[in-house]
């Protein structure tokens, strides 16, 4: 143990002596690793920003709700034959709502983009929602001033609307938008609430620039023709969806009235399916992006194997006198292998140092900061590539012969 | 007295492209405990083989070599490697010091790779040291140091581990006359000490310092024999 330390302590001397004393080969040779480490670890902190981002906007969806869509969410089936599915109605809507005992609401969606103005201040392309007055208890969504649409408003199909938040910062800037009459498509709607803030999907659509009107009035206004909407479904529980999923899929296939062998003509979707199939292509883009940026590592590795070679082959001298005075092979080889961990784990200090601040510039597109983990990984394999780098330059030095060693010139 | 090296009909054959050199063929000797012996011989004629072989940095083709009593002449280069750590002091020609390293570090190495605690090993290494008188140079570098005090770093090296033999090759070869002799009589201060010294040269004058000389000639022993004229070349440059 205590002849393990000893040797141990002077591989690291002999190690940072060397690097000291080639200061500039050092430091070019280290380059390589510096570049690996750096696009490794940018690559690693925006899979990590991707995960994080998915994770934050899937919370928007909620693991209790049941999307019922034409359209199933993740693909996998012959998009001829759902194209040519009937369009969901609100007719099934209100079924669900009278029938579904299991669901704690029901809310009929459809949505459009229209451009609302207050004055002389315009938003383009806002989203406009049209729901019923369960929308807020459906999506969890909460309302910050004001209320909601009355269940009476709805179904009157009252001229009425709900903000989001961006909406409502855009539109009045410095007033209370409760009370006053908005345009949204040119047809005027008077504020009643501004919902709270609640993020992006996907960092990609905002939920907050959106207006939502009762959807009977959003049908007279935007879409005469009556059909193609969404019903979104919440349990009383993310426990008991499964029965909840059970319950409406059989009053939707008795409303369609599809005979037992046929196929369901409409898609029940969840949180679950987006999180399944996000993580497939996210272990695919975690994967193919770490293995080509893993590629400038190995290139590095190659230069660190390079110059270990040179330095091997110049200390050929010094490797006989050690030899001649008792070296075993095994201190030879720990002294090389030492020497380019070392310089590997400089290089991935370095690296860390740099992609560090380039990481904030990603932090500015993806939720994210460099994680512990993403730092110690780096700095571990920039070890394990030096000492898989060094391995065949420090075997070669512990085999030289003492005679021809002490004799090279 | 005991005998410390023991070689029986040792041959050693080198492979020189299409040629089989024969570098030893059949030295048979034994050296006692605190002998003092010069192993003479023209270049080609084997000393240096001979050197290496008795230093356990190569192993002889044939023969049996005993040192202390272990046969060393089929060990493994680990096996060499210890014994040479323990049982063998080299001094060379050319110093062999580690040039980034201090006298201090140099003096230590052996004791490093002979798994010494750090304590002992810097205790040791100070009194191989100040036996040189290198004590107020211990933290220079070899090239902050002249050509005998190199030389001497080198001796307390080889003594530092108390090996059973020490081996120097042409110990004096890259010194002037009057540093050269101050080295030589370091040896034999510490031959007078009970230290087993072998030295290889082609020199007389060296050579006239030990007290037997082994002369060998195309790989054999052509002469072994007591050292009559010694003093010789001491008195010749007092003179």
């Amino acid at each position: 143990m205590r002849y393990a330390f000893a040797e141990f302590k002077e591989g690291m001397l002999i190690a940072f002596a060397a690097i000291r004393a080639n200061k500039m080969r050092s430091v070019l040779t280290t380059l390589g690793i510096v570049i690996g480490i750096v696009s490794v670890t940018l690559m690693g902190t925006a899979i990590e920003g991707l995960n994080r981002a998915f994770n934050e906007s899937i919370e928007a969806i909620g693991a209790d709700v049941l999307y019922i869509q034409k359209w199933p969410w993740g693909g996998g089936q012959e998009w001829w034959k759902i194209r040519n599915r009937r369009d969901l109605k609100i007719q099934h809507a209100r079924a669900l709502e009278r029938q579904a005992s299991t669901a704690r609401s029901v809310s009929p969606i459809v949505g459009t983009g229209r451009t609302s103005t207050y004055g002389r201040k315009i938003v383009q392309n806002t989203v406009v929602i049209g729901s019923n007055a369960d929308f807020v208890e459906t999506t969890t969504a909460t309302v910050a001033i004001g209320r909601f649409f009355t269940s009476m408003e709805a179904d009157g199909g009252r001229p009425v609307c709900a903000l989001g938040s961006e909406v409502a910062a855009n539109l009045f800037p410095a007033e209370s938008p409760l009370g006053k009459t908005i345009k949204v498509g040119g047809y005027p709607y008077r504020v009643v609430g501004v919902l709270e803030k609640q993020g992006s999907l996907l960092g990609m659509e905002s939920l907050d620039n959106r207006v939502y009107v009762p959807i009977n009035r959003f049908f007279k206004e935007f879409m005469t023709r009556r059909g193609g909407i969404q019903i979104w479904v919440r349990a009383s529980s993310v426990e008991e969806i499964e029965e909840t999923k059970e319950e409406v899929r059989g009053i939707m296939r008795k409303i369609r009235g599809l005979a037992p062998k046929d196929e369901d003509d409409f898609a029940i979707n969840q949180q679950e399916i987006l999180i399944q199939t996000f993580n497939q292509i996210g272990v695919v883009i975690a994967a193919v992006g770490l293995f080509i940026t893993g590629l400038s590592l190995f290139v590095g590795g190659i230069g660190i194997m390079n110059i270990m070679f040179v330095s091997v082959t110049e200390r050929t001298r010094e490797i006989g006198i050690r030899k001649a005075i008792g070296a075993p092979r095994r201190s030879i080889l720990m002294q090389f292998l030492m020497e380019s961990a070392a310089l590997c784990l400089m290089g991935g200090m370095i690296g860390i140092m740099i992609a560090f601040p380039l990481s904030l510039i990603i932090d500015t597109i993806l939720p994210t900061a460099m994680p512990v983990s993403v730092v110690a990984v780096a700095l571990l394999v920039s070890v394990f590539v030096g000492v898989v780098s060094g391995f065949l330059p420090a075997y070669r030095a512990s085999r030289l012969d003492p005679v021809d060693a002490l004799r090279y010139e | 007295m005991s005998t410390i090296i023991k070689l029986t009909n040792i041959t050693k054959l080198y492979q020189m492209g299409e040629e089989q050199v024969h570098a030893l063929q059949g030295v048979s000797l034994e050296i006692a405990r605190n002998e003092y012996v010069a192993i003479m011989g023209p270049s080609g004629s084997g000393k240096s083989t001979m050197m290496n072989i008795v230093g356990c940095l190569d192993t002889p083709t044939a023969g049996l070599y005993e040192l202390n009593g272990n046969n060393v002449s089929d060990m493994n280069d680990n096996q060499l490697a210890r014994i040479r750590n323990k049982e063998i002091g080299f001094v060379f020609q050319t110093f062999n010091l580690l040039a980034r390293s201090n006298v201090l570090h140099n003096v230590e190495l052996p004791l490093i790779y002979g798994g010494i605690h750090a304590t002992e090993r810097k205790r040791l290494a100070m009194e191989a040291i100040d036996r040189v008188g290198l004590t107020d140079r211990v933290h220079h570098k070899p090239n902050e140091l002249s050509g005998g005090q190199r030389q001497r770093v080198a001796i307390a090296r080889a003594l530092v581990t108390r090996p059973s033999i020490l081996l120097a090759d042409e110990p004096t070869g890259n010194l002037d006359t009057k540093t050269g002799e101050e080295i030589m009589q370091l040896f034999d201060a510490l031959h007078r000490e009970g230290n087993t010294i072998i030295l290889v040269t082609h020199e007389e004058d060296i050579a006239a310092h030990a007290h037997r000389a082994i002369r060998l000639r195309d790989g054999r022993v052509e002469r072994d024999e007591t050292v009559k004229n010694r003093r010789s070349y001491a008195a010749r440059i007092t003179a």
